[in-house]
């Protein structure tokens, strides 16, 4: 048999990204998770032409230099049943300190792609030397704005794109040791948020001195479903400590 | 010994590839350190992605931290933006390992790979917050090492490095640490004490500990200044490599960098005897590691690392004895079951008849013969896309000149091989500003060019040959150490007399490596202790990462030699003579220094030597004075033409001997 034609089988991992290693970029991941699941042994696809690679479908590239506490990746196997693997435990031990499997989940043949999948996210965005009540008028501010107009650079062109649609939800958290913490929730499609966006929406403007994405969310039917409640057959193929 | 962590956070949002600053790679260790042991910062004085692969400081960084009395950590030179910040900020130079600051650590030693980082060097050592110059550094500033193949003419850096490491390291870096761990632990009290008790250990070069004369321009002598250190200081050779299976973990970096794979050292040391190439001549002899050995690398190597990727590693890859029974094993072992066994990289899949990842090897630094390019081709199964040869030189005449005897046959054999095989691209090294080179020489280059990009034409649309021009800098322990280097002017008019050449020729292009740079090069290589002085001002006006064209400022040596009356005409354009006495000869390589005048001699003649690891020994002193020899498995030269495999009737026949390489594999390997 032509290992090209084997039947497909895709797993959606969840995994976390914290501490140090946060400063790799989305492209140093995907060689991470390359190397990770060749140490695994698991039938993970390759792809077809002179210079194969894993089948790895990656959701929303995360900044260098941010946390995630909800980070997915979908992962094509070569086998039809993956019954007989624990995807769990033949990851254990192969990732590097600071990534960390926090799921996997069997995939409808069907399920849409992650990138077009996911339409909010949240995020935990850590301000150095902020006050609480600063921020708090801050947030009322960005609240109340009927438009809140940002300017990007693409391509050289100057684009202004309106945010306020994006901005699900935003509230000051808990104080940290150096700071305080902005809670927000930022819609992804058309075109991720990104928070570093969010804080130039208002002045004063904020610089981050740590973000963190805490969740990434999936609606559908109305209801909000986290990347890994979407899978056909949750644990049910992939090892012990699944929930 | 508080981590900087907390304070590195802040600033690495702020730099360009934070993650050169993070450590965290497969394979790190995080000592525990003690008042009891040496700590080591093992550092390479360029950025992380070029330094992390580095060989010998892995090893290094394994056996230190094996020991129960030392422990190792790693730095990297700061990029610039990161510097900016550091010292904005006061922090000094730091571990990537645990990110401690460098005066945490009792030794700094460094790499010394390439010349035109000495400045780096300067820089390192004042961000660890050292005194930069070794005689106003107290007991209990840092001490500072250096090893490596610059070593071999360290005088340019004697007055700050505190000791120099002549050679394989695996064994003296243990005595070393012995004497810094007493010293240490008798309270650290005299610097001069414990610098006397290093001079004593075989293969270690204290610069402060002797006396230097001049008589105007001309060096008269370096002789010690104690009884009890050594007039000559030796190199240290491992007489087995199989003793030493390092490294055993590969570090495995999480961010991209060069010669990002699984290297696997098949063998140490080079007999081919090519003139310009210094690593050739300073490490030998040959020392092979058994096949088994090898293998067993590979398998572990790849099952820890889960790359996809190995590099059978030495000068001239292709004359490992072992070497089809390593790749036809390393290459079918993927996909055949039962030779899973040897490629663990795989571990589980063949089991599960699943469709397994295959295993690719690369083979820096091979000849140009039709063997080579039949391992290529096993190696390159799909995806022929370019092979990089280097011939070096372009007329017969010139490769005879500098002993890399590839004949013409040889040479289009495995170029019509190549093209005939798939590949359509071509990479093609040279040298130019050769001993006796002519511009019937230069302009041969040209012509090889051309006639290969003929032969491509026969088999494919549109190939391409890229000739890659590299100035000849002399460099000390070669047959080529009395050569006077071309000036910058004759090495540009050189280039540009070639570039006309073929300007008009469809498929062939053509690079070259700036002739200024090569003289900065040629002022660090050969140059004796006044030269220090323009390192430390080039330093000083802010002259780092000098080897990177985009920082390198040709104007600041110039100026820094004319300004302390250093003369480049005498230091770099000047032919030496027999007599004269040259910065590096208290120090040995083993290598006698009339067999090289012999040999430099030989070269002026056009006379060949051939590669005495199969033929009779010419004495060149590297064997005998240490009373080690060659350890090649196998006593006849590799089949498919090589240099000394000719017929013996004759007094010489020309065969290949040249290094290839293929597409992919870094530049430098193979000039």
């Amino acid at each position: 048999m032509n290992p090209n034609e084997a039947p497909r089988t895709r797993i959606r991992v969840g995994f976390n990204k914290l501490g140090p290693i946060r400063f790799i970029s989305h492209r140093d991941l995907a060689r991470i998770w390359e190397r990770a699941l060749r140490r695994s042994g698991l039938p993970v696809a390759q792809t077809e032409g002179f210079s194969p690679r894993a089948k790895l479908h990656f959701g929303l590239a995360l900044a260098t230099g941010y946390e995630s506490d909800a980070e997915y990746l979908d992962v094509d196997f070569s086998v039809a049943d993956m019954a007989s693997h624990s995807v769990l435990d033949a990851l254990q031990g192969t990732l590097p300190d600071g990534i960390g499997v926090i799921g996997a989940v069997l995939l409808d043949r069907s399920s849409t792609s992650l990138q077009q999948a996911v339409t909010c996210c949240d995020w935990d965005i850590e301000l150095l030397d902020v006050a609480s009540v600063d921020l708090g008028k801050w947030v009322e501010q960005v609240r109340a704005a009927a438009t809140l107009m940002v300017t990007r650079e693409r391509k050289g062109q100057q684009i202004i794109s309106d945010l306020a649609p994006q901005v699900r939800a935003l509230e000051v958290g808990e104080p940290t040791s150096r700071g305080v913490r902005l809670l927000a929730t930022l819609g992804t499609q058309p075109r991720a948020c990104r928070p570093t966006e969010l804080l130039t929406a208002q002045e004063p403007h904020y610089r981050p001195v740590l973000v963190r994405r805490t969740r990434q969310w999936i609606e559908q039917d109305g209801a909000r479903l986290e990347p890994l409640e979407v899978g056909a057959a949750p644990a049910l193929h992939t090892g012990a400590g699944v929930q | 010994m508080m981590s900087l962590w907390p304070e590195l956070e802040l600033v690495l949002p702020e730099v360009s590839k934070p993650a050169r600053y993070i450590g965290g790679e497969g394979g790190m260790v995080r000592p525990t350190h003690h008042r009891s042991k040496v700590a080591w910062l093992l550092t390479y004085p360029d950025t992380y992605e070029i330094g992390i692969p580095n060989q010998g400081l892995q090893i290094l960084y394994e056996i230190l931290n094996e020991r129960e009395d030392a422990v190792a950590e790693r730095a990297y030179a700061p990029w610039v933006d990161m510097e900016q910040q550091m010292r904005s900020l006061g922090l000094p130079l730091f571990s990537v390992d645990t990110h401690m600051r460098a005066s945490d650590f009792d030794v700094l030693a460094f790499n010394l790979s390439a010349e035109l980082v000495y400045t780096n060097v300067l820089n390192c050592i004042d961000l660890a917050g050292a005194p930069v110059l070794a005689a106003e550094r107290s007991s209990q500033d840092l001490l500072i090492g250096a090893g490596g193949h610059c070593t071999y003419n360290p005088e340019p850096l004697a007055d700050f490095v505190d000791f120099f490491v002549l050679g394989d390291g695996e064994e003296v870096v243990s005595e070393i640490n012995a004497v810094i761990r007493d010293w240490k632990r008798a309270g650290k009290r005299s610097r001069h004490e414990v610098l006397r008790a290093l001079a004593t250990i075989a293969g270690v070069y204290v610069p402060s500990l002797y006396e230097v004369t001049y008589e105007g321009e001309a060096l008269v002598s370096v002789v010690p200044k104690f009884d009890d250190v050594p007039a000559v200081v030796e190199k240290r050779t491992i007489a087995d490599l199989a003793a030493w299976p390092y490294p055993k973990n590969q570090l495995v970096p999480l961010t991209e960098a060069v010669h990002d794979r699984l290297n696997v050292e098949v063998f140490r040391g080079c007999t081919r005897g090519c003139r310009f190439c210094q690593a050739g001549m300073i490490t030998r002899p040959v020392r092979e590691r058994p096949v088994d050995q090898v293998r067993t690398m590979i398998a572990d190597g790849l099952a820890r690392t889960g790359y996809d990727e190995v590099a059978l590693t030495s000068l001239s890859t292709a004359d490992f004895s072992g070497i089809e029974e390593v790749v036809s094993s390393t290459i079918n072992g993927c996909g055949d079951a039962s030779a899973s066994s040897v490629v663990g990289g795989n571990k589980g899949a063949h089991a599960q008849g699943t469709n397994p990842a295959p295993v690719a090897v690369s083979l820096p630094s091979l000849r140009v013969d039709a063997f080579t390019v039949g391992l290529a081709a096993q190696i390159q199964k799909a995806r022929r896309t370019g092979l990089t040869f280097a011939p070096e030189a372009g007329s017969w005449r010139m490769r005879r000149v500098i002993n890399k005897l590839i004949g013409e046959d040889d040479l289009y054999g495995a170029v019509e091989s190549a093209f005939s095989q798939g590949w359509r691209r071509m990479k093609l090294y040279f040298l130019t500003g050769l001993p006796t080179e002519t511009d019937e020489d230069t302009l041969a280059i040209g012509e090889l060019a051309r006639n290969c990009v003929e032969l491509g034409r026969k088999h494919t649309q549109n190939p391409s040959v890229t000739v890659s021009l590299g100035g000849f800098v002399p460099k000390p322990f070669t047959p080529f150490q009395w050569f006077g280097q071309n000036t910058v002017s004759e090495l540009q008019r050189k280039v540009f007399l070639l570039r006309d050449s073929i300007k008009r020729n469809r498929g062939v292009q053509m690079k070259w490596h700036d002739p200024k740079a090569s003289l900065a090069e040629g002022i660090a290589s050969r140059g004796d202790r006044r030269i220090g002085r323009v390192i430390y001002e080039v330093w000083q006006q802010g002259g780092t990462f000098q080897e990177w064209s985009e920082h390198f400022e040709y104007d600041r040596w110039v100026q820094a030699m004319e300004r302390h009356g250093l003369s480049v005409d005498w230091y770099v354009y000047r032919h030496r003579t027999q007599d004269e006495v040259l910065p590096w000869d208290h120090l040995s390589a083993g290598l006698h220094k009339d067999f090289l005048w012999q040999d430099w001699r030989d070269a002026l003649d056009e006379v060949g030597l051939e590669d005495c690891r199969w033929t009779p020994c010419y004495d060149c002193g590297a064997c005998t004075g240490y009373s080690i020899e060659h350890i090649v498995a196998s006593a006849v030269p590799p089949a498919g033409g090589s240099q000394g495999t000719g017929p013996p009737a004759v007094t010489f026949e020309p065969q290949s001997a040249v290094a290839v390489q293929l597409a992919g594999v870094g530049s430098k390997a193979g000039l």
